[in-house]
């Protein structure tokens, strides 16, 4: 008889699993007017995980080592977590104003984000895909939710036939490195991969592992799908796609990479420059020439995936901290900038071009104010909290000898920054177009919340610092 | 083994394995999508002769029981629902041949060079988390099953929440309430009382009602 396994470390998770399944029954059987409850039941099933994820378990591994926890992984879940459970106020705030809301909405979130903290702490391949799969099954979903709308409709089908492929590459890609190895374990990876002779089965292997996962972060060139995902989304939808699964794919990018395939760094690492540097240049370039506002983050957020890499790239425990606090400072200026977005409505329609945004500044001088300090935070200009993200991602690329990687990113950011103030320029210095309306409650706590973390994260960001340092330590040790 | 049986089982292997050929090139090449899936269920049939070759009866159960139980018949369903037509689709066939062709070679080749250098970790033996049990002992049945439900209960419980989600997202994405349409309520027929629909009334003659 096999012994139970310790279902401790994974409280947070079974906790979730369990409460989505309730609301599940809840929404059904309440039939049609349940969305806002199970949204306002979702954020606070998402709280009490995070607090569960918090207060619980150290370090351990458990399910026949296939699920581990430490303080890597606890810190990446309470960002995913932040990071939804924040758009999930914005879903709640659209929704109210639309004809499509459904309880399915938030479960399919409460889901997704399941899918999330499972691929986080996946100790194992198997796991590692199966916790990617129940992720992107929900974000499919998500992307064609709007099914009356072809553009929705369209971006989910695109996202859904990629993202397969992807799977695929990825599931492939698996199969060659358990080839080699005999197992499917982390550990047991790290211990065959460290002294394993040079095989060119796991190399290839891993390139493929790499695919896939670069697909689910969005990374050039694996990039195709995003900018017309993220248009044909619903907005707070698309706020979701850019943050919680990208946090939660770069956090799972890092640990396995550092974790099982860590002998092999000099074979990813380049592999991980050209992704870096091809994602940093193109975000930047291609996003000029953007009119949608919409696509215009698209390629922000491949741009700021191409940053984020770079602490990858690095390997060690700086780079590893780089990241963290980088994702941070990234989940609140996406949040706050698509909760800008959401609030373009000019008399209770939605608009999404950038010439809607002229002249705010006299329209609505607390938007334009929120966005113009977000813009700059983006850019990575010195006041904002931005500056620092990019900042310890640079000097860990510079302590471990890349500077030329540190050049092309801060060049990179240069060009992103053209197009980031000339939203400002937009709105502060053109002529102004239709009025819009104000921002409701939710939607405006948001903005003016994570516009003036930028600003708090810039003058104290030592204790977050300090967290980012004490993930990255936990992920170094095992 | 004998060298008798050992004679019958490559013959029944180069048997099923043209079949299996033979039948995944008229998948492709069928002008008839119907025909094309019919050759698909024989290529599925001929696959799971070679697993029960190799001893795997429950992987070769599985395909016929999944693949052409389920996922043939359905696909079988598409194509007969949806008028597709295969020379419309055919069309851009020769200006997509050399990309495709390229890609498939450049696949072919990757094959070539991983099983051609192939090497596995000298602690891969030791390395492995579940060894294969001796078939002789138990049946591949049993031996998944005593590890499916034990070690790897984790991801089993974790593969029934992606078919949830499926689930979910199926029905979110394709049922529609339409308003005016008139369904067969059983519980309610059932319910119905003749206190609550049928009156007694006294009509005087001559009167009528009202």
């Amino acid at each position: 008889m096999t012994a139970l396994p310790a279902f401790a470390p994974a409280y947070p998770e079974i906790f979730m699993a369990l409460a989505a399944l309730g609301l599940l029954m809840l929404g059904v059987f309440r039939k049609n007017d349940s969305m806002t409850l199970v949204t306002w039941l979702s954020i606070l099933v998402m709280a009490v995980t995070a607090v569960l994820a918090i207060q619980g378990t150290d370090s351990a591994v458990t399910f026949n080592k296939l699920f581990v926890v430490n303080g890597f992984t606890v810190f990446a879940k309470v960002l995913t977590l932040l990071g939804a459970g924040l758009t999930l106020l914005l879903i709640n705030a659209w929704a109210e104003g639309e004809k499509f809301a459904r309880f399915e909405l938030p479960l399919l979130v409460l889901f997704s984000v399941l899918g999330m903290m499972l691929m986080i702490s996946a100790n194992d391949l198997i796991a590692l895909y199966l916790g990617v799969e129940l992720q992107s099954l929900s974000l499919y979903v998500l992307a064609a939710f709007h099914r009356d709308n072809q553009r929705a409709t369209e971006a989910g089908v695109k996202y859904f036939v990629l993202g397969a492929l992807a799977s695929g590459l990825l599931l492939y890609g698996s199969s060659l490195v358990y080839g080699f190895a005999g197992t499917t374990t982390f550990e047991g990876l790290a211990m065959a991969v460290k002294s394993g002779p040079n095989s060119i089965g796991v190399t290839i292997g891993i390139v493929f592992v790499i695919t896939g996962l670069a697909f689910k972060v969005s990374a050039v060139p694996f990039h195709m799908w995003t900018p017309d995902v993220y248009e044909g989304a619903p907005t707070p939808i698309t706020a979701f796609f850019s943050v919680a699964p990208k946090i939660a794919g770069l956090c799972l990018f890092l640990r396995v990479l550092v974790g099982p395939f860590a002998g092999m760094i000099e074979q990813w690492q380049q592999v991980i420059i050209a992704i870096a540097v091809l994602s940093m240049t193109w975000g930047a370039i291609a996003a000029i020439a953007q009119k949608s506002i919409k696509r215009l983050m698209a390629y922000s957020s491949i741009g700021h995936v191409g940053y984020a890499l770079i602490g990858l790239v690095v390997g060690n425990e700086e780079g590893a901290r780089g990241l963290l606090f980088y994702l941070l400072v990234y989940l609140f200026m996406s949040v706050g900038t698509f909760a800008v977005i959401m609030s373009m409505r000019v008399k209770g329609k939605y608009v999404e071009e950038i010439g809607d945004l002229a002249g705010l500044s006299r329209n609505n001088p607390g938007m334009a104010m929120a966005l113009a300090v977000l813009m700059f935070s983006m850019a990575g200009i010195p006041p904002m909290a931005g500056f620092l993200g990019k900042f310890y991602i640079f000097v860990a690329a510079v302590n471990a000898g890349f500077v030329a990687l540190a050049v092309v990113g801060l060049l990179a950011s240069v060009v992103g920054a053209f197009y980031y103030l000339r939203l400002i320029k937009i709105m502060y210095f053109d002529e102004p177009a239709a009025a819009m309306d104000p921002p409701g409650l939710t939607t405006g706590i948001i903005m003016a919340v994570s516009s003036a973390l930028m600003l708090v994260f810039f003058i104290v960001p030592a204790p977050l610092v300090s967290r980012a340092e004490a993930a990255a330590r936990a992920l170094f040790l095992g | 083994m004998g060298a008798g049986s050992m004679i019958v089982a490559s013959l029944a292997f180069y048997l099923f394995s043209i079949m299996a050929v033979v039948g995944a090139l008229n998948v492709i090449f069928q002008r008839n999508p119907v025909h094309s899936v019919l050759w698909l269920i024989f290529t599925f049939f001929n696959a799971a002769a070679l697993f029960v070759l190799l001893g795997a009866e429950f992987v070769a159960m599985i395909l016929v029981v999944v693949y052409v139980g389920a996922v043939a018949v359905l696909f079988l369903f598409v194509v007969m629902m949806l008028d597709i037509n295969v020379v419309v689709l055919r069309e851009g066939f020769l200006k997509y041949l050399p990309i495709g062709a390229l890609t498939g070679i450049i696949l072919l080749v990757e094959l070539a060079v991983v099983y051609g250098g192939w090497t596995m970790a000298p602690q891969a033996k030791a390395l492995r988390v579940v060894p294969t049990p001796d078939p002789g002992q138990v049946t591949n049945t049993e031996a998944l099953g005593r590890v499916m439900y034990t070690d790897y209960a984790y991801l089993f419980q974790v593969s029934g929440l992606i078919l949830l989600v499926a689930m979910i997202g199926a029905i979110v994405l394709t049922l529609r309430r339409r308003p005016g349409v008139r369904k067969q309520k059983i519980s309610d027929q059932v319910h119905r009382d003749s206190k609550d629909t049928v009156t007694l009334v006294q009509v005087q003659s001559g009167k009528g009602l009202s």
